[in-house]
C-alpha cells in the first residue's frame, strides 16, 4: 500500500481552480518531487494534502486513511509534515519556543526532539533563544524544517526549501534531506531547482497548469533534455 | 485644589486610590486585551459581560447568601459559560469576515444582554456589602484606609503575574503566543487553534465577571454599568497597547491615577484628563505604549 495516494485532485481558491486532477503516490521512504515554473499548482498540490485548501474532487489518503477534507491538525497529527514555501516561522517566538510548540513525542519513543534537531542543523542549537523574526534565510529555513520534525511525521511536505538560499546553504540542506531520507523518512519535495531535485528523488513529476504532464526517474529526465525545455525553462 | 496636594496624606491617599481603581480596572481591561491579542475580535459585549459578573455576585452573596467568595467565583465561571455559548454559536462563524461584521455582532450581544440584565435584575440601583473581614478599615500609620480597596490593589497584580506566567512560562501559552502570529501554520503542526481560542475567549471573559463582581461592593450592580466599563477599558487598551498585556498593566494604573488626580485638580473634569491622554497617545503612538504596529495587510 502506498503511504500517499493523490488521486485526481481538483482543488479551487474561491472561483479561481489551480489543480485538475493532480496524481501521483508516494511509497514508504521515498522522495518525489514535484516540479514546475512558478503558478503551475505545486503549493496547492501540498496545501491540499495537509488540509488547509480541500480538495473538491478527487481522493487524498495517507497510509490507508481518507484526509481529503479532514482538518489540518488531524492530519498532522497522523504524521504528515508540512514546510511551507514561506518557511512561517513564529517571528515573536524564540528559536527554542518554535521547536517546543510542534513537539509531539513518536509512538516508538525513538524520536526527534531538540538534541537530534541540533545534532542536524547544528546551527540551530546557538541560537535557541533568539526570536525567530532576527534569523536569517537560511536559519530560517532549518528552524521550519526542524520545527516539522518535532511533530515526528512519517512522511515531509517540503514547498521549494532552496527557494532564495546561497548556493553553499542549499548544499548543506541537500545534504540535510538526505539524511532525513536516509533515515526512512518519505518526502513530498516541490523545487524549481533542477540540481536538488535530482540528486534527492525517486521519482519526478512535472506539473503545468495545475496537471502532470510527465512522469519519471531522474534518469528518465536527464535523457530528456526536451522535456526539461519545454516545461522548466522560463 | 493646592492645599489638598499639599498634604502628604491625602497625595497618598489619592495614590492608593488610584492603584485601586487601577487595579480593579486593569482585571477587567486585561480580559479584552487578550482576546483581541488572540482572536483579533473587539468585544464591545465585555463590558456586558462585567455587569452580568456584579449582577451575579448580588444574587449568590445578597439573594442566595452563600458568601462573597462563592459570588466571586460564581461569576468567573458564570461568564465562562456564556464565554463558550458565544464562541462556538456565534464568533466562530466570524473570524474570517471584516471587522465590521464582529462589531455590529459583539453590539448586538451588548443590546439583548442588557435587556436580558433588566428582565433577571430590574432597573433599579442593587446593593452588595463587602465580604466579611473586609469591610473596615486598614491602619497604615499615616492614615487608614479602606481594607476592601486596599485588597483590590493586590488582587491585581496577582491576576497580572499569573496571567504573565501563564503566557510566557507555559507551552500553552507559547500556543497562544504562535496563535497570534500564524494560527493557520499552527493547525498544520497538529495544533487545534479553535481550542485556543475557546480557551482565551473563556479566561478573558471570566475575567471581566470576575472583575465585575469584585467592583460590585463598591460600584452597585445597575443597568448601563457596561456603558462606563468598556469605555474605560477602551482607554486603558488603546493607551497600554491592544493585546499587550504589560500594556493593561501599565494603562489601568495611568487611567487610574489620571482619574483621581484629575478630579481633585479640576474636579469633574476626570473624564477629560483621560481622554486628552487617551488622544496624546493615539497622535504620538496609535499602537500604545506596549503595543506593536500592525503591518500592512493584517
Amino acid at each position: 500500500m502506498p503511504q500517499l495516494e493523490v488521486h485526481s485532485i481538483h482543488t479551487s481558491y474561491g472561483l479561481s481552480q489551480v489543480l485538475f486532477g493532480i496524481s501521483f503516490v508516494v511509497e514508504p521512504g521515498e522522495v518525489v518531487s514535484l516540479i514546475g515554473r512558478n503558478g503551475v499548482g505545486k503549493t496547492t498540490t501540498m496545501r491540499s494534502i495537509i488540509g488547509l485548501t480541500h480538495a473538491t474532487m478527487g481522493r487524498i489518503t495517507f497510509e490507508g486513511t481518507n484526509i481529503t477534507r479532514m482538518a489540518a491538525h488531524r492530519i498532522s497529527r497522523l504524521g504528515v509534515g508540512f514546510v511551507p514555501e514561506e518557511r512561517r516561522i513564529f517571528p515573536q517566538l524564540t528559536v527554542w519556543e518554535n521547536l517546543d510548540i510542534a513537539r509531539r513525542p513518536a509512538n516508538n519513543g525513538n524520536g526527534w526532539d531538540e538534541e537530534r534537531v541540533f545534532s542536524l542543523f547544528p546551527d540551530l542549537r546557538d541560537i535557541q533563544s533568539r526570536p525567530g523574526g532576527v534569523l536569517s534565510g537560511g536559519q530560517q529555513q532549518m528552524l521550519t524544517i526542524a520545527r516539522s520534525l518535532m511533530n515526528n511525521p512519517r512522511l515531509l511536505l517540503l514547498d521549494e526549501p532552496s527557494e532564495g538560499l546561497a548556493p553553499k546553504v542549499v548544499e548543506d540542506l541537500r545534504d540535510q534531506i538526505k539524511a532525513l531520507k536516509d533515515s526512512g523518512l518519505s518526502i513530498v519535495l516541490a523545487e524549481q531547482n533542477l540540481s536538488f531535485v535530482l540528486y534527492l528523488s525517486d521519482r519526478c513529476h512535472i506539473l503545468e497548469k495545475g496537471e502532470v504532464k510527465y512522469s519519471g526517474t531522474p534518469n528518465d529526465l536527464r535523457a530528456n533534455p526536451d522535456v526539461l525545455e519545454r516545461y522548466l525553462t522560463l | 485644589m493646592d492645599m489638598l496636594l499639599s498634604s502628604p496624606t491625602f497625595v497618598f491617599i489619592q495614590v492608593l486610590n488610584s492603584i485601586s481603581l487601577g487595579m480593579n480596572l486593569f482585571i477587567i481591561a486585561a480580559g479584552l486585551s487578550l482576546i483581541f491579542g488572540v482572536l483579533r475580535v473587539i468585544n464591545f459585549a465585555h463590558g456586558v459581560f462585567y455587569m452580568f459578573g456584579a449582577y451575579i455576585m448580588y444574587s449568590i452573596s445578597k439573594e442566595m447568601e452563600l458568601g462573597f467568595v462563592t459570588g466571586v467565583v460564581a461569576a468567573g465561571l458564570g461568564l465562562s459559560i456564556i464565554a463558550i455559548v458565544i464562541e462556538r454559536g456565534l464568533f466562530q462563524w466570524l473570524y474570517d469576515k471584516e471587522h465590521l461584521m464582529q462589531l455590529l455582532l459583539t453590539f448586538a450581544i451588548v443590546l439583548i444582554m442588557g435587556d436580558l440584565a433588566k428582565i433577571i435584575w430590574g432597573t433599579d440601583q442593587l446593593s452588595v456589602s463587602y465580604p466579611e473581614g473586609l469591610s473596615g478599615a486598614t491602619n497604615l500609620g499615616v492614615t487608614f484606609y479602606p481594607t476592601y480597596r486596599l485588597t483590590l490593589a493586590v488582587i491585581g497584580p496577582l491576576i497580572f503575574i499569573g496571567l504573565f506566567l501563564m503566557i510566557e512560562r507555559t507551552r500553552w501559552g507559547r500556543l497562544t503566543r504562535a496563535a497570534t502570529q500564524d494560527m493557520e501554520m499552527l493547525s498544520a503542526l497538529g495544533i487545534n487553534v479553535p481550542v485556543i481560542y475557546v480557551t482565551i475567549f473563556l479566561i478573558g471573559s471570566a475575567l471581566a465577571g470576575i472583575g465585575g463582581a469584585l467592583a460590585a461592593p463598591i460600584n452597585s450592580p445597575t443597568p448601563g454599568m457596561d456603558a462606563t466599563i468598556i469605555v474605560e477599558c477602551f482607554v486603558i487598551v488603546i493607551i497600554g497597547g491592544l493585546g499587550s498585556l504589560w500594556g493593561s498593566f501599565v494603562g489601568a494604573l495611568v487611567y487610574g491615577f489620571v482619574f483621581n488626580f484629575g478630579s481633585v485638580i479640576v474636579p469633574n473634569w476626570q473624564d477629560v484628563f483621560a481622554f486628552l491622554l487617551l488622544m496624546v497617545v493615539l497622535l504620538w503612538r496609535p499602537w500604545g505604549l506596549f503595543g506593536k504596529p500592525e503591518r500592512e495587510g493584517q
